[in-house]
């Protein structure tokens, strides 16, 4: 269903595409998806180094350019840390209980099938599809942006104050890997639930100290929400049956989703944080 | 002999200086910023800085007379089925009828066409006098939307969608009352007499993912037949003309921050937006990493006055440059032979930029049916024909020289600069050097 | 009556055929299957022909309309029925932001609830919602009328010209230069005609209230320099 959503997008976005899939947790295992630009070299022999460095049996998903990793939830740091230590051409996209995040440059629809999107199960997905304004067009630029555990965002808009923000993050131990404005809504959310406040909190502070315009999709654990700058030009438009929600820069993303026809369709407010939880 | 101390020398501060002192008084008498016509006044680096190397051993020229030099462009190649073929690169910038008079209108439409090329509307829809003297017109399709209708879009031989000008990236338009008569208030739908400020944004899109739904619509009213070009103000051209691009514009025009404006605060004017000299390498590495140099057309304006500004800014990879302020210096505006109106005004000729006040001696900044009399626009077209025509000659001379039989195979590496400022900006070798300052960062 | 399925069919020939149609032709009644939100549909049309589209459409659809009847019998994205000079579009369902965004004439009509900046500049087109509108509505509206049934959102009429806003729910709040006005006879009359124009018999021209500009912001003045901050 993401994947045709994806797909109409195409030309709102043709530079690159990505999603995030959060999948059923299991007891005790985490999940880090990982990206290399070369990954038949990057991947073979990672799972083992991977599991040698935190001293159990760690398996591997590939698919494409990206694998996902299963690992001890407790030791998520380490297997961070040794990634970026001894695996230098190894990126991580993501980690958490529940999130696998797949991100690539090109036509989105070609995105998706490359990473067999279509036949993704889990209990809630977000995607994009981007058209680069300022930052780079790259793998690493695409959205969703995740910089904490199960937490990912995607963003249209542009924000006007995202450098100034970027620095005070950075100075604060955030580590960023692109010029992009939307990774830095990204960490913000992340810096302001690490102080404990919820994804709700996060989001209404947002409105004070992000400048300039946006509607973001916020993906955690157990939901998403949405948040639509005070000046609300970009568009968005909600579906809710009482089966699923489904959130889109148009109508036309959500056409093809069964049951629209009966769904209560609108476009959320500016200023107004909407949350839904599993 | 007596010795007396000798006295100091008045002395004014550099940064505290007459027309600053001025402004503060001005300021605090009245409670409201400054208000004025015309582009950036302060010194920028321009095309001044930049110099032609000329053939020599190495290279051979062409001679003046005999030997062809071409001139002629072609605008939205891309996707319109009815581009735009002008018979020189140097075509005339949007200025609306309201903030124009209408003879001034007709005057640069006759001037064009005499010249084989375009005109361009302004903030004001289209004004007959105008449609019926430009053989070639670019209709504008702006924030306010003012006249703006579909019967007129199809009467236009190219849609321009304006996101911003030089004079005022980020900014709206503004007429003030004196100008809002009764024929400009029927053709904005305003009251009579009142300040209009138009918006910044457009009404109904907003960056570039709407905007290429908004081309669509625009193609799919005209059939897919006119192109349409993308104006922006110089601020961030690498990135702008790279997302015009990608919303589909057939052409896109940059405008640096000498160009013009009908009335915007002067604070704006003089310190938002970056000099035309700036904008060109960027907007055109953009194109050649998308590998639509000269096919999508790059149209530079802001500040263009002669041959040699045309040649440089061609040099640079602009495909054309458009005129506003020099279209209307050759029309008569600001003529030291007025200079005694222009003095009544509390202003001097070269100096006159209250262009919103509506009083304007020479008859083109205006509405007053007695002042816009003054203009003849069969006489101030000739003007403007015979200004485009030297420009034009100026333009080839400079290409022969260059060993060019077209003027748009001058290259960067034809001009060196005077100023590390503009050899940075222009990205060219400061002169007698191979010295690029800032090559390899941006 | 020529029915075009745009599962199949080309935007393209669907807007060139109404584009092109004769003065006199017979083919006055056209419908269109399957939109699926698709952008631009039945734009720049420019003679007495009914279209009917069965489904949803995107940006846009009817934009600059001339004397063309479109219905939408579904919900309308951004822009419907924009910069519109005659003739009448309807929207059965929700119609997004920017409704009628700087329309000259004509009526639109949205069954629905209409989005945020609805009668964005317009400059002379009726529009009557029969549901609520969004935020910052009539936004520098400079003529014509925008009716509203049900509810308007923050900052109705903000920098409002000559255009009459009837309003029967209630405002979370009015824009700058935006002020309740009273409602004289001409005016129960007018808003009784969009009324019945829109088919919205039933409803009493009298519950509503009417708001317009205060006509502050006209010319500038120090004392009124807080708005323009």
């Amino acid at each position: 269903m993401l994947a045709q959503m994806l797909g109409t997008m195409c030309d709102r976005g043709p530079d690159s595409a990505g999603f995030a899939v959060y999948g059923t947790p299991r007891s005790g295992l985490a999940k880090v998806t990982v990206q290399s630009p070369a990954p038949d070299e990057a991947f073979s022999g990672l799972a083992a180094s991977v599991g040698g460095a935190v001293g159990t049996e760690v398996a591997i998903e590939r698919r494409g350019s990206h694998a996902v990793l299963t690992v001890p939830a407790d030791r998520l740091e380490a297997v961070r840390d040794h990634i970026r230590d001894q695996h230098g051409t190894v990126r991580v996209l993501g980690a958490g209980d529940a999130i696998e995040i797949y991100k690539e440059v090109g036509y989105p629809t070609e995105v998706a099938a490359v990473f067999g999107l279509a036949n993704m199960a889990g209990t809630h997905a977000i995607g994009h599809t981007r058209m680069a304004t300022e930052s780079a067009v790259t793998t690493l630029g695409a959205h969703p942006f995740s910089t904490g555990p199960d937490q990912c965002l995607v963003h249209n808009g542009s924000l006007s104050n995202h450098n100034n923000l970027r620095r005070t993050l950075a100075r604060d131990g955030i580590r960023f890997e692109t010029e992009n404005d939307s990774e830095v809504a990204a960490a913000y959310l992340t810096a302001q639930m690490g102080q404990g406040s919820s994804l709700g909190e996060a989001l209404e502070k947002g409105l004070d100290d992000l400048d300039g315009f946006f509607t973001f999709v916020v993906g955690t654990k157990n939901g998403f929400g949405v948040l639509r700058d005070p000046i609300a030009c970009k568009p968005a438009v909600l579906a809710e049956t009482d089966r699923f929600v489904a959130f889109g820069s148009e109508y036309r993303a959500l056409a093809a989703l069964p049951g629209i026809e009966t769904a209560k369709v609108w476009e959320p407010e500016p200023a107004t944080v909407y949350f839904w939880e599993r | 002999m007596t010795y007396t101390n000798p006295p100091t020398v008045p002395r004014k501060s550099a940064t505290f200086d007459d027309y600053t002192l001025s402004e503060i008084r001005r300021a605090a008498s009245t409670g409201i910023y400054d208000i004025r016509g015309a582009g950036a006044k302060r010194r920028l680096p321009h095309f001044d800085d930049l110099l032609f190397l000329g053939a020599s051993m190495s290279r051979y020229p062409l001679e003046g007379y005999r030997e062809r030099c071409g001139t002629d462009v072609v605008l939205g190649s891309r996707f319109a089925s009815k581009p735009l073929e002008l018979k020189i690169p140097i075509t005339i910038a949007g200025m609306s009828f309201g903030s124009l008079s209408a003879n001034a209108k007709d005057a640069l439409g006759r001037g064009a066409s005499a010249a084989g090329t375009s005109t361009t509307t302004g903030d004001g829809g289209m004004s007959r006098e105008e449609r019926s003297q430009s053989k070639m017109l670019v209709y504008q399709y702006l924030p306010s939307r003012y006249g703006m209708n579909p019967e007129d879009l199809l009467k236009a031989d190219a849609i321009e969608i304006v996101v911003g000008q030089g004079a005022k990236p980020g900014g709206g338009g503004m007429l003030l009352g004196q100008k809002i008569t009764d024929r400009v208030a029927e053709m904005r739908t305003l009251p009579k007499g009142i300040d209009q400020r138009s918006a910044c944004r457009h009404p109904d899109w907003t960056g570039p993912d709407d905007l290429e739904i908004k081309i669509m619509e625009l193609r799919e009213i005209t059939d897919w037949q006119k192109p349409i070009f993308v104006k922006v103000g110089g601020s961030r051209p690498y990135y702008d003309v790279a997302l015009a691009v990608k919303s589909g514009a057939d052409v896109v025009v940059i405008d640096g921050m000498q160009g013009g404006t009908a009335a915007t605060q002067e604070v704006f004017i003089e310190n938002v937006g970056i000099p035309t000299l700036a904008c060109i390498r960027p907007a055109v590495q953009a194109l050649q990493e998308l590998g639509l140099h000269r096919k999508v057309q790059l149209i530079i304006s802001g500040g263009i006055r002669n041959g040699a500004d045309v040649a440089k800014a061609l040099a640079l990879g602009a495909d054309a440059v458009s005129i506003g302020t020099a279209a209307l210096v050759a029309l008569g505006d600001n003529d030291p032979a007025r200079e005694d109106e222009y003095r009544a005004l509390g202003s001097t000729a070269g100096a006159y930029d209250d262009w919103h006040e509506g009083r304007d001696p020479a008859g083109i900044t205006t509405q007053d049916p007695e002042l816009m009399g003054r203009l003849d626009p069969e006489l101030a077209g000739r003007r403007l024909a015979n200004y485009l025509k030297v420009m034009t000659l100026e333009a080839q001379t400079i290409a022969r020289a260059c060993g060019k039989n077209h003027v748009h195979n001058l290259e960067p590496e034809d001009l060196c600069a005077l100023t590390v400022e503009a050899a940075a900006m222009a990205r060219v070798p400061l002169a007698g050097t191979s010295w690029i300052p800032g090559n390899g960062g941006f | 009556m020529p029915v075009v399925d745009l599962a199949t069919a080309e935007l393209r020939t669907l807007n060139q055929a109404l584009h092109h149609q004769a003065p006199g032709s017979n083919e006055t009644a056209w419908e269109v299957l399957n939109p699926h939100g698709a952008h631009a549909v039945a734009v720049g049309l420019n003679a007495p022909v009914t279209v009917t589209i069965k489904g949803s459409v995107g940006y846009y659809c009817g934009g600059m309309n001339r004397e063309a009847q479109v219905v939408v019998d579904g919900s309308a994205g951004p822009g419907v029925a924009e910069n519109m000079m005659s003739g009448q579009v309807r929207v059965k369902g929700d119609a997004s932001q920017y409704a009628g965004a700087t329309g000259h004439g004509g009526l639109l009509v949205v069954e629905g609830n209409a989005s945020s900046r609805c009668g964005i500049s317009m400059k002379g087109i009726d529009i009557v919602v029969r549901g609520n509108v969004g935020h910052m509505s009539a936004f520098m509206a400079q003529a014509g009328n925008l009716v509203v049934c049900g509810d308007a959102g923050d900052a109705l009429g903000d920098s409002i010209y000559e255009a009459r806003l009837f309003v029967r729910g209630s405002v979370k709040s009015l824009g700058a230069d935006c002020i309740e006005k009273e409602m004289r006879p001409e005016h129960l009359k007018l808003l009784g005609e969009l009324l019945g124009k829109a088919g919205f018999d039933g409803i009493d021209p009298t519950s509503f209230k009417r708001f317009g500009s205060a006509r502050k912001l006209y010319n500038f003045s120090v004392d009124n320099a807080d708005s323009y901050g």
